[in-house]
């Protein structure tokens, strides 16, 4: 079997027409990933024994000429942030080396109901927190296209696992960026679709008004089947929406003529050139297919990554006070008071990325700073929501990168927490604001590095914004 | 310095975090370049405008909440099957109160 070019269409075919059952494929997948993991760290864990019983399951229903479910069969890899049950689910986090969680996420339930099979779960930033998975407390992931840089983060598992073949797709969590960004810098499609489209009942919060389960694959088709079976209401998690999903498969028919494009004029200025040269090829391309593009100004951009910084520390330095060594796993040896039991454990547990966050979170929301940081921080969020609610009255979809560069060297930036918040500067938007927004393979630089671009669209238009993405995928196939 | 080494102890203490004397250090460093970036939020003028603390605040009140009927809650073994210290039921932590 050709892993890397694993498709759920392929998949489904080869099990109905008796080429292999769904356990010989599971099998093989298993023994690829033994084989190919230890080239990037992308899986922490596999799961075989729940693979491989998720895949007999598979091979009954066939052999009882039952209808197989939408992923029947399909090698998936989920993101270690996402709690599976009886499998152990760390979050990259040394807090939770043992944790074995009591249930499982409701993106898990739907994908094994859909016949999927979860082969294991991908490394990631400590708690999701980082953009380059060098944060993680079991090592960083490397790149499948350059083993010396990183993949991107806090997805940078579930991205190397799809862009190595490891996986045919996987799931991801994004609050500032976390799917698309790896997405983009391993060669991925990565999809955060609208807030509350995806129920997040299991996924280890991080910023609750910001937080995203979403799909990553090597073709939109394969993202945007994904999605359609783990999106949809959730009566586990009250943030679901309750609205309806269509059949996105059958949207993906090639029709952009006449589509209105925006390219906003702030995610164009701090680019590389190469970057820069990649995104305006594919404009050119999206143009070619019969898009009007036009330049748009989101003018609140400037103050996004201190908005987001302010928001999201503030709300994980919340969700991060139940690790204290009282019910998850981890407690400290040398305390005698409670008190000091909570600082110990979190001390010793916590990295480093994951302390200066809840120090940060902490500050701001301390007494005499919460107006000047929380509240405000709130407000421009408002403006920069508007000022896409804004553009989406002029256009259908916005078009800009999703990195001011690709893939950066392992240790380039760790030790520059700004400069790193920084690169976050064209994804974090589109968290604020809640809307749908993706990022899609765009061409490589001349070292052979994937560059990806992004497509943003209005609240619970992921229809939109597949068949751009889809058509443009097929336009850079031909 | 947008803020101190006392304002770093502080804050840790509020955050039940211990901290090395290295890490104090290295935070007061690292919070006071963030801290410096995020004066640009006071560049803003956002006089009249509601704070957005959440995405979907258009929906209808009731939208999102399921019916009042019970469920059943995750049992106790289950609930302290991660405990670090679990004990007659209960999660066990140090002693609180001298007797």
């Amino acid at each position: 079997m050709d892993f890397p070019s694993l498709t759920i269409e392929r998949v489904r075919k080869g099990l109905l027409g008796r080429e292999f059952s769904a356990r010989e494929l599971t099998a093989e997948a298993l023994r690829f990933v033994e084989v190919e993991n230890p080239k990037t760290n992308a899986y922490l864990r596999l799961a075989p024994e729940r693979a491989l019983a998720a895949a007999a399951h598979v091979d009954e229903q066939i052999a009882r000429g039952e209808e197989i479910g939408p992923l029947a069969g399909v090698p998936v890899a989920v993101k270690d942030v996402i709690l599976t049950k009886g499998v152990i689910t760390t979050c990259g986090s040394k807090l939770l080396e043992r944790y074995v969680p009591p249930y499982d996420a409701t993106a898990v339930v739907r994908l094994e109901r859909a016949g999927a099979v979860v082969l294991g779960k991908t490394n990631c930033d400590e708690f999701a927190m980082g953009s380059s998975n060098e944060n993680s407390a079991f090592g960083p992931v490397r790149n499948p296209a350059a083993p010396d840089r990183v993949p991107g983060g806090s997805s940078g598992g579930s991205a190397a696992a799809v862009a190595q073949g490891t996986a045919v797709v996987a799931l991801g969590s994004d609050t500032g960026g976390s799917i698309r960004q790896p997405a983009s810098f391993c060669g991925v499609v990565g999809v955060t679709p609208t807030y509350g489209r995806v129920s997040r009942y299991g996924l280890t919060a991080f910023a609750s008004s910001l937080d995203h389960v979403g799909p990553l694959g090597r073709t939109v088709r394969d993202t945007a089947r994904v999605l359609g079976v783990i999106a949809g209401r959730d009566p586990a998690d009250s943030t679901s929406a309750d609205a309806p999903v269509p059949d996105y498969t059958t949207e993906l028919d090639g029709q952009v003529k006449g589509l209105k494009l925006g390219l906003p004029r702030e995610y164009l200025k701090d680019l590389t050139s190469e970057s820069g040269d990649l995104i305006a090829r594919g404009v050119e391309v999206l143009k070619k297919l019969g898009c009007q593009v036009r330049e748009i100004s989101l003018p609140s951009t400037d103050s996004a990554v201190a908005c987001y910084y302010v928001l999201a520390t503030a709300e994980a330095s919340s969700n991060l006070a139940r690790y204290d060594g009282v019910r998850y796993t981890f407690r400290s040896a040398s305390s005698d008071t409670l008190s000091d039991m909570y600082r110990n454990t979190r001390g010793e547990g916590f990295g480093a990325e994951c302390k200066r966050r809840i120090m940060l979170g902490t500050y701001v929301l301390s007494a005499g700073y919460y107006d000047a940081y929380y509240l405000k921080a709130q407000k421009v969020r408002a403006l920069i929501a508007r000022d896409f609610a804004k553009s989406f009255q002029q256009v259908d979809a916005i078009v800009a990168p999703v990195s001011p560069y690709p893939a950066f060297k392992l240790g380039e930036k760790v030790n520059d927490p700004l400069a790193m918040y920084l690169s976050d500067i064209y994804t974090i938007t589109g968290d604020l604001a809640g809307i749908p927004c993706m990022s899609v393979p765009c061409g490589k630089t001349a070292g052979g590095l994937p560059v990806g671009m992004q497509i943003l669209t209005r609240h619970f238009d992921e229809t939109t914004m597949f068949r751009l993405a889809d058509a443009f995928e097929n336009s850079e196939a031909a | 310095m947008k803020i101190t080494e006392a304002e770093v102890r502080y804050v840790a203490g509020l955050a039940n975090l211990k901290l090395t004397d290295a890490e104090v250090h290295k935070f007061q460093a690292d919070l006071n370049d963030i801290l410096e970036h995020m004066a640009k939020l006071d560049e803003i003028d956002t006089s009249g405008i509601e704070p957005m603390a959440q995405v979907l605040s258009d929906a209808e009140e009731t939208a999102t909440l399921r019916a009042d009927v019970a469920t059943p809650p995750l049992t106790n073994p289950l609930a302290l099957a991660n405990a670090p210290q679990p004990g007659g039921g209960y999660f066990k932590v140090p002693k609180v109160i001298e007797r």
